[in-house]
């Protein structure tokens, strides 16, 4: 019972990195039915930066909310001058673009932090806020951080009128134009804002699987894997299929198939849905009249 | 007479290297309402995208004695002016305050906002029962009321509006075009309305302009073209 409880408290802390990840992916999928696949290797990018700021003696808080504001202004620069040139080509020409981008960042990180597997100390130590005995400190932490982030986003979407202006603008750019709307922009926010949540992602993953550059591969996978289960269109679903990879993966790699082939595991998730329902389990169901 | 609200001279414009304007001049009065009239694919919806800067255009475009012809859309928004696209232009997966509350998206002032609320609701009541519903499960004429509302809470100078009356009951058309004659009478919004409908746009309207493939056909005052029998026979279909 206990080792079952402690798979189940990793697999939530887990969930939530992937949750917010899926978060992420949903964001920019929802603006231009694409899926960034730099997501990722720019938030592994940032949380080599948070190390780099933490190493050079900074406190973790401040290097955490300096990374953040970082990738945020890191997104909306790759959105502006990378991304955007591409926004009328072939989607095709984007996956490459997403492709290349990863590929920048894993080579930038190497080259400049080096290959080799760095520790990544946790802010939450002694012990756990809850769930003591089979959780640990930086697990509880992390999903309160997590969990944070998800109403954090729900409630700038929800709320804010620029949150109601990005939605708009992604589902209908010329209404959102004829109402003043700056869409080109709301885009670029769009990739400020995923950049700046993978950021937080990554961090919150780098004490468990540790920082190298490869680090959020895994990552990114089970991410788009929940995206995918929950539904790439609707960010509660995606949230939430985040959160049943992280529990599934972890008890399916526990008590069935072992830790070697668990990242399998993600991948026939994404097939098993994408047949048979590929709109995933919280999809679109839009009224609409015509 | 004043300087008319919306001057518009030699507008050309193209989908792709195709031209679907050639030249079109005509003016919208300060307070004014203006028709624009044509058979289908004339290139009446084309005018007001071209206006909106949704398309490349060209020519003279002057919006309260200032060039505009060469602003962005949103700019041309932010300006004043409110084009009510064909189609209706609803966001379809918002709740219908949502809806409203984009149209005052660029406004700062929140009292004026909370008054034209309630001023849209007055117009349409149906609106204010339906505020929490998503804009999509909307009736067509319902969704036309909410594109009209949307605009109105831009507080526009220049209401540009493309065949609100498309493909809605009698009775709804009626309550449309009475809105939208009080708007424009009592708060002086100036209207630029397209239609296919010539003599429900003809009773609203003082000019009226007929297009025929890209060209301006004739334009005048729309008492006159309503009165010339060859004009309607040919041009209007009534
Ligand atoms: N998106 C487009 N791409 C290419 N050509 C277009 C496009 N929209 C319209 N056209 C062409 O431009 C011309 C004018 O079309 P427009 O839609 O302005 O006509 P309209 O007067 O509004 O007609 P309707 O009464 O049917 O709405 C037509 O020849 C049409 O085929
Ligand atoms: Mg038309």
């Amino acid at each position: 019972m206990g080792e079952f409880l402690h798979q189940l408290a990793s697999g939530v802390a887990l969930g939530g990195v992937y949750a917010i990840m899926a978060l992420a992916l949903v964001m920019i999928y929802q603006a231009t039915q694409l899926i960034n696949f730099a997501q990722g290797e720019m938030a592994m990018f940032s949380t080599y930066f948070a190390w780099k700021l933490i190493d050079l003696g900074e406190p973790y808080w401040l290097a955490f909310f300096a990374t953040v504001l970082v990738s945020f202004i890191g997104g909306v620069v790759i959105e502006r001058l990378i991304v955007r040139p591409f926004a009328n080509a072939p989607v095709l020409a984007s996956v490459i673009v997403f492709i290349g981008l990863s590929l920048i960042f894993n080579a930038l990180a190497g080259w400049l932090y080096g290959y080799s597997v760095q520790s990544f100390d946790s802010p939450f130590t002694g012990k756990p806020w809850f769930g003591a005995g089979y959780m640990s400190a930086h697990e509880s932490g992390s999903i309160v951080v997590t969990l944070a982030v998800l109403a954090l986003v729900y409630a700038f979407f929800r709320f804010t009128p620029l949150g109601l202006a990005m939605r708009a603008a992604a589902q209908n750019p010329v209404s959102s134009r004829l109402v003043g709307v700056r869409v080109g922009w709301m885009l670029a926010i769009g990739w400020g804002l995923a950049a700046a949540i993978g950021s937080i992602a990554g961090m919150m993953a780098a004490p468990i699987v540790y920082l190298d550059p490869n680090m959020m591969g895994g990552v990114l996978l089970y991410a788009f894997a929940g995206a995918v289960l929950g539904g790439i269109d609707n960010p509660f679903g995606a949230a939430v299929g985040g959160f049943a990879v992280g529990v599934l993966g972890n008890l399916i790699g526990a008590y069935l198939v072992g830790d070697e082939v668990k990242l399998s595991v993600a991948l026939a998730i994404i097939i098993a849905v994408l047949v048979w329902r590929p709109s995933g389990l919280f999809g679109r169901r839009l009224v609409a009249r015509v | 007479m004043s300087a008319p609200i919306l001057d518009v001279k030699g507008l050309e414009a193209w989908y792709g290297p195709a031209r679907a304007l050639r030249g079109v001049d005509f003016e919208v009065e300060d307070g004014g309402v203006t028709a624009v009239l044509g058979a289908n694919g004339a290139g009446k919806t084309t005018i007001l995208r071209a206006l909106s800067g949704l398309i490349r255009r060209s020519g003279d475009i002057r919006f309260r004695g200032r060039p505009i012809g060469a602003l962005a859309t949103e700019d041309v928004a932010r300006l004043g002016v409110a084009h009510v696209p064909d189609g209706r232009g609803t966001f379809t997966d918002l709740t219908v305050e949502e809806n409203l509350r984009l149209g005052a998206y660029v406004r700062s002032d929140r009292q004026g906002v909370r008054e034209d609320f309630d001023r849209v609701f007055g117009f349409f009541p149906r609106l204010k029962e339906r505020r929490r519903q998503q804009a999509g499960t909307l009736s067509g004429g319902e969704q036309q009321m909410l594109a009209i509302a949307r605009a109105l809470l831009m507080r526009p100078h220049l209401l540009m509006l493309d065949e609100p009356s498309f493909g809605l009951a009698p009775l709804v058309v009626a309550e449309i075009f009475r809105v939208l004659g009080e708007i424009n009478r009592n708060e002086g919004v100036s209207l630029l309305i397209v239609e296919q409908n010539a003599s429900l746009a003809l009773d609203l309207a003082d000019r009226a302009v007929l297009i025929e493939t890209g060209r301006v056909a004739l334009s005048g005052p729309s008492q006159a073209i309503r009165a010339d029998d060859a004009v309607r026979r040919a041009y209007l279909g009534y």
